[in-house]
Parts: structure tokens; C-alpha cells; sequence
């Protein structure tokens, strides 16, 4: 069967009719072939509105070409599974293991077809052996972290296998998301992730904006843009403080979490907040700069920016440290294929893999920020990609700021429009975030789909210590700062 | 008798000094404040007012463990010449006593570690238990050198005036020798390079991983025998560092104090200067103290110690 395929980009929305649909045959291979012809799932999901059968779209981003192919099955009534895509294509794995816990369809010959979020008694992956123990961290932890639990089998120092098991954080916010009024609902994407504030709640906005074709004002598109840059310097600065604590190198962890302090206290300067709650409403921010506050705030940057370039380098040049960071936790650029990777932990092994390049929107489609990659792959690299993206968005920031334009903050969005779809991506600080929303015919929100990075990303952590040792978990895990709330939901 | 009160009376009260030493030169380093030079008491205090926990699994070998543990530190320490003071017990062989007091308090640490069954704690005890099978031959190593130097198999009668004259003739040797003793110093006591005394991570921890089941009066005593364990060796190295007699209680107690604050400002420096190994790198750091002392020990016999 042939058709026309659908294309959307960032921050669109369209008709519900438009979204091709193919039957299991023909959806299947579609994404097959579009995997292989350098494309990549952004979102695969389920959606089963009360009175007709679920549908299954799926979301494949063509990054090479800044567009999206958008297509669905309709699962016929009364079939509870279809043929499982992981065998062939690993990148699906969570995504049809979350098809089968959100809406009962079974992918049949899925391998490892545990619960994502609601694991009832599944048992654990065991190897059997007199050699081998077992270790379970979590998911109370030491740290004040996020719960999450981590299943090692480990032989001696060794990691042979390791399982993580999440959903301690699961609050349905998918599900709220249809329930609540608009005016809540963007309070809870600011929860979804709280570290990610600006990430989620400025996806969020966008599909508002583009399911009421909402004109966002240029100064709100620049100030969402400084304050996600800033949410990405602060989570970044204080990644690389995490990362010197636990190599116990202290004189600069204190450093970075002071700098840390400085990017956050901007944050709150702009909005009030320190993690940049209540500045993102559909339809523009609340606040803006005053020419006093855009003085002092560059000021502020120039400050942190020299203090960053020194606190840095010494990190990045005592041997110490680079003997502990380098080749430990490394990832293939395979893996980051096969497993559909996002953000830093993807470009940290060579892939220029960039919402705000790929799939530009907003004021990224004026302003470039260059993609900074690492080839390594292991922990070295990961830092290495946050010391110089942290370097590009405090350039970014100090451009913007002699730029910021004048005119309206917000404009009202007005109703959204009926059986539609929109999409909306932003790069977080840890990577891609894609949120799907879709409304039904009296213009209600009936589906909302969130894919946090951390979604993608939490296997790589599994990867990374594969084969390492354990003692070695802890730094490869604040390599990757993955969420829990964001995976959970 | 006064002497043996004195003896008791410095390692009881002086050791968790050493560690405020430490950690207001880490803090220095790190542009803090850092906590009060006396936090080391302050912990001890407050845990022993609070209330024991313990695990249904462990029974009374989890118990006897910090008590043998730190008894036995102790007793160690009542074999060691501490600044002019000669130790209260002493006799031919009594290095070799010292020795396996520490690795007896080792034992039953690893045992308290291990009743608790849990795979943290089994880690931890095989990490600790890696690490002695290589530090314990150094350090006999570095004893039976400086036995050949002073002709004396006490440790009283090696540190109270056996050296004083080899400084002089093998000076470079005892240096080697005060640097492994430095580096074993490290590993034994659970400091950065090796492990890091602060971290709240169970993976990475050697020592403390050990441990975490241990609450209260016994958690206070495990950390003051840790406090007495750095600084036993620490005296190694102070006293080697300033054999030479000088017949005047003051000056030697002088000598002795300012001798213990350079240590914890070297090891708060080393701290502070470099990061945390890798584990499994942890084993260099012990073959270079073995190196450093048997390169000493060549020299020792080829030079002949007369």
C-alpha cells in the first residue's frame, strides 16, 4: 500500500483527517523504512478515545531535514496485541512496553516486556551462579535524589548486568493533562520535570499556541530562549560540581555549586523563581527585562563567565580528574543508533543530534547556537559537552540580551481548534522534549503525550556501566543526570 | 603508672583533633569556613546520646565489633612511644603486636560488616579486607627497616633515640620510608587518593560502606577508633620525622604538636589537590608504597646497617 506521507515541523498543528493511516502491515514497515533512511522515534504511542479503537501514531523525526513524518494504525476492535517492532528496530523497546501498560495491547514477541511505571512483581533479570552477587541500590538512596531503583549483578568489582526500575514518581500527569482547565494544566508542565521548568512548560505552550494559532510576540520568544539557556547553564555548572564531588575533587565542586547559585539567582531575578516557574504561559511569558535589570544581568554573566572559564579549566586540565573521567561509562555511537539516544549523552558521542538546530523554532531559528560534540563517548565526554555548551549559552545570553525586542509580552490565546494534532519540541538541558497533544471535537485536550530525554535515556546508563566496575555507578549516573519525574510522569 | 595515665590520657583525647586539622585545611582549599576544629568530639558526643538501631539479621558478633575493633586500636596504641613519652608496655617484638592488634581490629570489623548481610556491607569488607593483604606488608616491611636501623625490635626502643643517629648516615632511605608509611597512612585510613571519608556514595566507599549499619555509642566508637587508627599512624611518621632525643619534655611535646599539625595540613593538602582514584587504581597507590620501602630495605642490606 502506498501514500503520501505527512510531514509537520516543530510547533505545528494540524488536522486530526491529515494524519495518514495505514494498516498493521504497512505501519510497520513505514517505520522501518524510515528508521533506516536516517530517521529516528520521537514519540510512538497509543491513543483509545471512549467510544472507537485505539490508535497508534507514531512521531519518526527526519533531523537531517528539520521535518517529522507524522502516520497511525487503528488496531481493530477486539485485537489485544501486534507484532512487536524491538527485534528489529531496539529504539522502540520502551515506547511499546509503555503502548502496552497505558492502553492494554500486548507488542507480541517483545523481549523484555516489563511494566515501564507500574511494575508489579516482574521479576528481576538473575543470573544463577556461585560467583555472582546480587546488589540493590534504592530506591531510598543516600543522596538527596530522586527514588529509582538499580539491580546489579555484579561478579566481584565487576558489573555484569545492571536493571533499573523506575515509576516511583509516577504521578499521571498525561492523564491530568486531559482532566484540568488550561490555566492548570500549564502549571503542571512546569511539574513534569523540576529541574526542566522551561523545557517542558515551553513545549507545553507551543502546542497551545499552535492549537489556538496563537501569534507568540518576538520579545517572549527571546525571553523563553535566555531562560532556557540559563536552565541549561545552572543544571549544567552544577552537573559538573556533582560530577567533582563524587570524584571527591573538592575544592572545585564548592566552585561550580556557587556558580550554580549565580545562574539560578538570574533565573529568579526574571520570574521570580529560581527554576524559572510562573515565566512560560501559552501565548508569550509574564515578564520581561527592564534596561536597569539587562545592565546588571550582562554584568552578572561576564562575572560568571570568567569565573567558569578558570574553575573549568583547572577541572578539565588536573590529571586526577581526567584519569578518573576518561574511558569510564563509555557508550558506542551504535548504541546512541540503535537506542535512539537524545540530547548531550548522543552528542557526547560524536552525534550532532540538536533540537534547537534540527528542528528549530522560536527565536532559535534566528539566533544559531553551535552544536557541541564530544567524540568518547564516556564520562570525560559528557563533561566535556556541558563545559562547552555552558561556554555557548552564556555567549548566547550576553547576545540576546543587547537584542531583547520591545512590544507585547503575551497575547491571549483564543479556543483550540477541534480534532487536531500538534506537536512541539525544545531541546532540554538533558536533550529532546517532545509533547503531542491532541483534542477531541469539542476542543479538549483528549490526548497529551510527554516524552522526556529521560525516556530515551535511561538505558544508556545501563550500557554505561555494563562491563565497568560498580564503584564506577555513581559517577556514570551523574554523568547522565537523568530525571525520575520525567520518565515517570 | 602517672606515665601509663598520660599515655591513655593522649590517645583518648588528642586523635579526633587530627581530623579538624584536615578538615578546616580542605576547607581552606575549597574557600570555606569549614566545620569547627573540634567537630570531630562534637560527632563523637552526639552519637553516643542517641539511641542504637539494629537490624533483625545481625546478632551479637555485629555488637562486638566496634567494642574488639576499637579495644584493639587501642591496645596498639599503648605499645607506641607517643612524642618523649615511652609507651607503657613495652618488650622485644612488640612492632609485631602492634601490627596485628590493628589487622585484629580489622578482623572483627570485616565480621560485624559481613553478620549484617547485606551486599553493601560484603563489598565493603572485601575492599578493606584487598587493600590490608598489601598495606599490612608494607608496613612490616618499613618496621623491620627501621628494626635493622636502631637495632631494636621494640617500638619504644626504635622511636626513643634508636634512629637518632641514622638520619644522619641513610637519610635518603628513611625518607622513602616516612613516604610509603605516608602513602599506607592514606589507604588505611580511608583518605582521598584511596577513598573519600565525606562521600555519601555506598558504591565507592571502602571503609565506610563497612559500616553504615552501625548506629550510636558503637557508630561513635568506630569513629573514634578510626580518629586513633590515623593518628597511631601518624605518630609512626611524627616520631620518625623527630627522632632525635632532646632530653626536654616541653620542647618534645612542642615538636610532637606542631609535627601533628603538619600532617593533617599535608593530608588536608593532598586532599584538596588531587581527585579520588578509581578503585580498581587503588592497588597502585599500595605498590608504590611497597616499592618505596623495599627499594629502602635493598639499600638497608646492601649498604649494611652497622
Amino acid at each position: 500500500m502506498s501514500f503520501e506521507r505527512f510531514y509537520v515541523h516543530n510547533g505545528q498543528a494540524w488536522a486530526l483527517a491529515q494524519v495518514p493511516v495505514l494498516d498493521e502491515v504497512s505501519f510497520r514497515r513505514e517505520i522501518l523504512e524510515s528508521c533506516a533512511a536516517a530517521g529516528r522515534l520521537v514519540s510512538l504511542f497509543a491513543h483509545g478515545p471512549k467510544d472507537k479503537n485505539i490508535c497508534i501514531y507514531a512521531v519518526v523525526g527526519m533531523d537531517h531535514e528539520g521535518r517529522l513524518s507524522v502516520f497511525s494504525m487503528q488496531v481493530p476492535a477486539g485485537k489485544t496485541g501486534f507484532e512487536s517492532l524491538t527485534p528489529v528496530l531496539p529504539q522502540a523497546h520502551l515506547f511499546e512496553r509503555e503502548i502496552a501498560e497505558q492502553s492494554g495491547l500486548q507488542p507480541q514477541g517483545h523481549p523484555w516486556p516489563k511494566p515501564v511505571r507500574r511494575h508489579q512483581n516482574y521479576s528481576f533479570y538473575q543470573i544463577h551462579s556461585e560467583e555472582v552477587h546480587e546488589v540493590a541500590v534504592g530506591p531510598v538512596h543516600a543522596g538527596i535524589i530522586e527514588p529509582g531503583h538499580f539491580r546489579f549483578q555484579c561478579h566481584g568489582e565487576e558489573v555484569l548486568n545492571l536493571e533499573i526500575q523506575l515509576g516511583y514518581q509516577h504521578r499521571g500527569i498525561e492523564k491530568m493533562m486531559e482532566e484540568i482547565s488550561l490555566e492548570r494544566a500549564v502549571l503542571v508542565a512546569e511539574s513534569v520535570a523540576g529541574d526542566t521548568v522551561i523545557g517542558h512548560t515551553s513545549a507545553f505552550c507551543s502546542n497551545i499556541e499552535a492549537l489556538s494559532d496563537t501569534q507568540v510576540p518576538l520579545q517572549a520568544e527571546m525571553i523563553r530562549a535566555m531562560a532556557l539557556e540559563l536552565e541549561r547553564l545552572a543544571n549544567h555548572v552544577g552537573d559538573l560540581g556533582a560530577l567533582s564531588t563524587d570524584i571527591g575533587f573538592l575544592p572545585v565542586s564548592a566552585y561550580y555549586g556557587r556558580l550554580r547559585g549565580e545562574f539560578l539567582n538570574l533565573s529568579m531575578e526574571l520570574c521570580g523563581s529560581r527554576f524559572g516557574r510562573s515565566l512560560c504561559r501559552p501565548g508569550g511569558v509574564l515578564f520581561s527585562l527592564d534596561e536597569g535589570m539587562i545592565d546588571d544581568f550582562r554584568r552578572r554573566l561576564l562575572k560568571a563567565k570568567k569565573d567558569f572559564t578558570d574553575v573549568a579549566e583547572l577541572f578539565f586540565s588536573t590529571p586526577s580528574v581526567l584519569s578518573r573521567l576518561e574511558s569510564t561509562g563509555r557508550i558506542s555511537r551504535q548504541a546512541v543508533e540503535q537506542l535512539g539516544l537524545v540530547g548531550l549523552t548522543a552528542r557526547a558521542c560524536g552525534h550532532e543530534r540538536d533540537v534547537r538546530t534540527d528542528y528549530a523554532s522560536g527565536m532559535f531559528r534566528f539566533h544559531h547556537i553551535p552544536v557541541s560534540t564530544a567524540s568518547s563517548g564516556d564520562v570525560y565526554a559528557r563533561a566535556l559537552v556541558r563545559r562547552l555548551e555552558a561556554q555557548r549559552s552564556i555567549e548566547f545570553l550576553l547576545e540576546a540580551l543587547q537584542q531583547i525586542p520591545s512590544g507585547e509580552l503575551l497575547n491571549k490565546p483564543s479556543r483550540l481548534k477541534p480534532d487536531s494534532m500538534a506537536l512541539s519540541m525544545a531541546e532540554g538541558w538533558r536533550g529532546e522534549i517532545a509533547h503531542v497533544a491532541i483534542t477531541d471535537s469539542q476542543s479538549r485536550i483528549c490526548r497529551y503525550k510527554i516524552k522526556d530525554p529521560s525516556f530515551n535515556n535511561w538505558m544508556a546508563l545501563s550500557l554505561a556501566v555494563r562491563g565497568g566496575q560498580i564503584s564506577d555507578f555513581p559517577l556514570c549516573n551523574k554523568s547522565f543526570n537523568l530525571s525520575y519525574a520525567g520518565h515517570d510522569l | 603508672m602517672n606515665s601509663f595515665i598520660y599515655h591513655l590520657g593522649i590517645l583518648l583525647v588528642f586523635p579526633p583533633l587530627l581530623l579538624g586539622v584536615i578538615g578546616k585545611t580542605k576547607a581552606f582549599f575549597a574557600g570555606r569556613w569549614g566545620p569547627p576544629l573540634l567537630q570531630g568530639y562534637y560527632d563523637i558526643f552526639k552519637l553516643g546520646r542517641k539511641q542504637p538501631v539494629y537490624s533483625v539479621t545481625t546478632n551479637w558478633i555485629f555488637r562486638m565489633g566496634p567494642m574488639i575493633s576499637t579495644a584493639a586500636i587501642l591496645a596498639a596504641g599503648i605499645v607506641l612511644p607517643i612524642s618523649g613519652l615511652k609507651a607503657p608496655v613495652q618488650f622485644g617484638g612488640d612492632m609485631i603486636l602492634f601490627v596485628y592488634l590493628l589487622a585484629l581490629s580489622r578482623f572483627f570489623m570485616v565480621l560485624a560488616a559481613l553478620d549484617t548481610g547485606s551486599s553493601f556491607e560484603g563489598m565493603g569488607a572485601s575492599r578493606e579486607a584487598t587493600f590490608a593483604c598489601l598495606s599490612e606488608i608494607t608496613i612490616f616491611l618499613n618496621l623491620a627497616i627501621l628494626a635493622l636501623l636502631s637495632k631494636s625490635l621494640s617500638l619504644s626502643g626504635i622511636f626513643l633515640g634508636g634512629l637518632s643517629s641514622s638520619w644522619g648516615q641513610v637519610g635518603p632511605v628513611l625518607i622513602l620510608v616516612v613516604v610509603s608509611f605516608f602513602l599506607v597512612l592514606l589507604c588505611e585510613n580511608s583518605r582521598i587518593p584511596v577513598d573519600d571519608p565525606e562521600t555519601h556514595l555506598e558504591l565507592t566507599m571502602i571503609h565506610e560502606v563497612m559500616v553504615l549499619d552501625h548506629s550510636a555509642a558503637e557508630l561513635a566508637l568506630i569513629v573514634y577508633g578510626q580518629a586513633l587508627k590515623l593518628f597511631l599512624f601518624g605518630c609512626l611518621i611524627v616520631s620518625m620525622i623527630f627522632s632525635f632525643k632532646i632530653r626536654n619534655i616541653a620542647a618534645e611535646a612542642a615538636f610532637f604538636t606542631s609535627g601533628f599539625f603538619g600532617l593533617g595540613i599535608a593530608i588536608g593538602i593532598v586532599e584538596s589537590a588531587m581527585a579520588r582514584l578509581r578503585l580498581n587504581r587503588v592497588l597502585y597507590v599500595l605498590y608504590a608504597a611497597f616499592i618505596f620501602s623495599i627499594f629502602a630495605f635493598i639499600v638497608i642490606l646492601v649498604r649494611g646497617h652497622a
